[in-house]
């Protein structure tokens, strides 16, 4: 389904210049994988990279065998991409109702669009709530996942979804990436959290810019928390 | 009296028909009155002194509305306006007003609409104003509303205003006083393009005990454009105040922002927000995430923002 090939980015200046350093993975359909590792390992980069984001220096990117290395995010969308970012975006202007719309690619009832603020934990009074300020950081977040549920993708990348979910369970979290995964969804998640690398069916460690470990949970898990079964 | 095509275009922007609508009304094409009828609730009156309306609403009338739209299709045609609106106490009604100017010619066409409101006790009007401007002709489509709103106790005054696109000079006055209980909410949205120019000026008195005020402006300025905001609340009493000016910037358009408050006690509470600023990328990376194109993405944003 998604494959990267040596995908490396490098920017000139700074105290690091080899943000990604020759990438390689695979990510087969209805499989959950978990980036990890420490800040400015290159996680968040890697995620914009596969949604068309960002763009790497070298290497390729290919889904459902198609090389996508220099396609557009809109492209990448419609391909079935589907990409949640770490801070939710304020989107002036455009009410949850509408954006869900956007999301579905076509025009949806209201009952359907509750249905998608259902699975994280809102209620059909969003529906008319604009997307700005006035919303909670954890209300925007809840919104930004519903956003990328209502895409209905094959492939989803969640930047810390965990992040700023104050108000909602981090166990109801884990319900959504548990049917994802039951429905052949391929996801990739970049996170810290324990319960949520505990799903994984794959952990991948990345360190300046480089995979330096990748496994299953029980063969990661161990060396992330020094023998400890489990992270912080 | 047949209306043109274009009268009719403005007529359907600006009051969502051409067509006799139910209740009081007064159609005005390039300075005439073109047709006029008033209901048992609601009395239309030309003045005598002077152009425009007297508009009487009597007391307790309920879910009643009136139109008043005006129409320049003349090119260089000049005209003040003067519509007086008097609503009885307990009274609640809808106006729905708005100017087009369609301007073939080489001369500037100017609209000065100027509505004075006195709303009487416990009574609450929707007014609804939009101004539009098309045509081929080099000179200048002007608007230019003065609304002056005075609120008797307890009453609610809804102004809705938008200049939907193409007036390419406006001055919007708004001047409101309100006395105990009374309450205000503006809307106002506004798009200005090309080398339009657009000053939104409001003064809003709260002299009443537990009066409220709360404006609302957002706007995109685009091209060359240029947008004066200055809103000015003063609290004379315990009352609450809350203006807000939020615009969006593009190309190589100005937007000036002057915010006042005057509080003349320690019991007025008035705040003044103001945001100014370009379509920030990511709000676009975020909608071509969920499939839109970069104009699509664009286009979505400016639509949503100005409803």
């Amino acid at each position: 389904m998604l494959e990267i090939r040596n995908v490396s980015l490098k920017v000139k200046g700074g105290s690091r210049t080899n943000i990604l350093d020759h990438i390689s993975l695979r990510i087969k359909p209805g499989t959950l994988a978990v980036i990890t590792g420490p800040n400015g390992s290159g996680k968040s980069t890697l995620a914009e990279i596969i949604m068309g984001i960002k763009t790497p220096t070298s290497g390729k990117i290919l889904f459902n065998e198609s090389d996508i290395t220099t396609q557009s995010i809109t492209d990448r969308a419609k391909a079935g991409i589907a990409y949640s970012f770490q801070q939710p975006v304020h989107l002036r202007g455009i009410d949850v109702y509408t954006l869900l719309n956007i999301a579905s690619g076509e025009l949806i009832t209201p009952e359907t669009a509750t249905q998608y603020l259902v699975k994280v934990g809102l209620d059909s009074s969003y529906l008319s709530r604009e997307i700005s300020n006035k919303l909670s950081g954890g209300e925007l977040k809840r919104i930004e996942i519903a956003s990328v549920l209502a895409r209905r993708p094959t492939l989803i990348i969640f930047d810390e979804p965990e992040a700023g979910i104050d108000l909602w369970s981090i166990n109801s979290l884990v319900k959504v990436f548990k049917k994802l995964k039951e429905s052949g969804v391929a996801t990739i998640i970049i996170s810290h959290q324990e319960k949520i690398l505990k799903l994984a069916d794959k952990i991948i460690v990345l360190e300046n810019g480089k995979i330096k470990q990748q496994g299953t949970p029980a063969k990661i898990l161990p060396k992330l928390t020094g023998g400890k079964d489990g992270t912080n | 009296m047949e209306l043109t095509n274009e009268e009719k275009q403005i007529f359907c922007e600006v009051a969502g028909t051409f067509e006799i609508p139910a209740g009081a009304y007064n159609f005005r094409v390039n300075g005439k009155s073109v047709g006029r009828s008033s209901t048992t609730n609601i009395d239309v009156r030309p003045k005598k002194d002077q152009s425009g309306l007297d508009i009487y609403i009597k007391k307790g009338t309920k879910n009643e509305q009136v139109h008043i739209p005006v129409a320049i299709s003349a090119t260089g045609l000049k005209e003040a306006v003067y519509n007086d609106f008097y609503i009885g106490d307990d009274a609640e009604v809808t106006i729905i007003a708005g100017c087009g100017i369609y301007n073939c010619g080489p001369s500037d066409s100017v609209h000065d609409g100027i509505h004075r409101f006195y709303v009487g006790k416990n009574a609450k009007i929707k007014y609804i104003e939009k101004h539009y401007g098309f045509g081929p002709g080099k000179g200048g489509r002007i608007l230019n509303p003065t609304t002056e709103v005075n609120l008797s106790q307890n009453s609610e005054a809804t102004l809705e205003l938008e200049q939907i696109k193409g007036v390419d000079s406006t001055i919007r006055k708004t001047t409101a006083a309100l006395e105990n209980d009374a309450k205000l909410f503006v809307k106002e949205r506004l798009m200005t393009h090309g080398r339009q120019t657009a000053d939104s000026i409001y003064e809003v008195e709260l002299n009443g005990k537990d009066s409220t005020a709360d404006i609302a402006s957002r706007s995109i300025a685009q091209d060359y454009s240029k947008q004066t905001f200055k809103a000015t609340i003063i609290g004379s009493n315990k009352c609450r105040g809350h203006s807000e000016c939020d615009a969006i910037l593009m190309d190589q358009a100005e937007v000036h922002a002057i915010p006042a408050l005057d509080a003349k006690t320690k019991d007025a509470e008035l705040i003044h927000e103001a945001a100014i600023g370009k379509i920030a990328s990511v709000e676009l990376t975020k909608l071509m995430t969920l499939g839109l194109t970069r104009a699509e993405a664009e286009s979505r944003i400016i639509n949503g923002f100005l409803k």
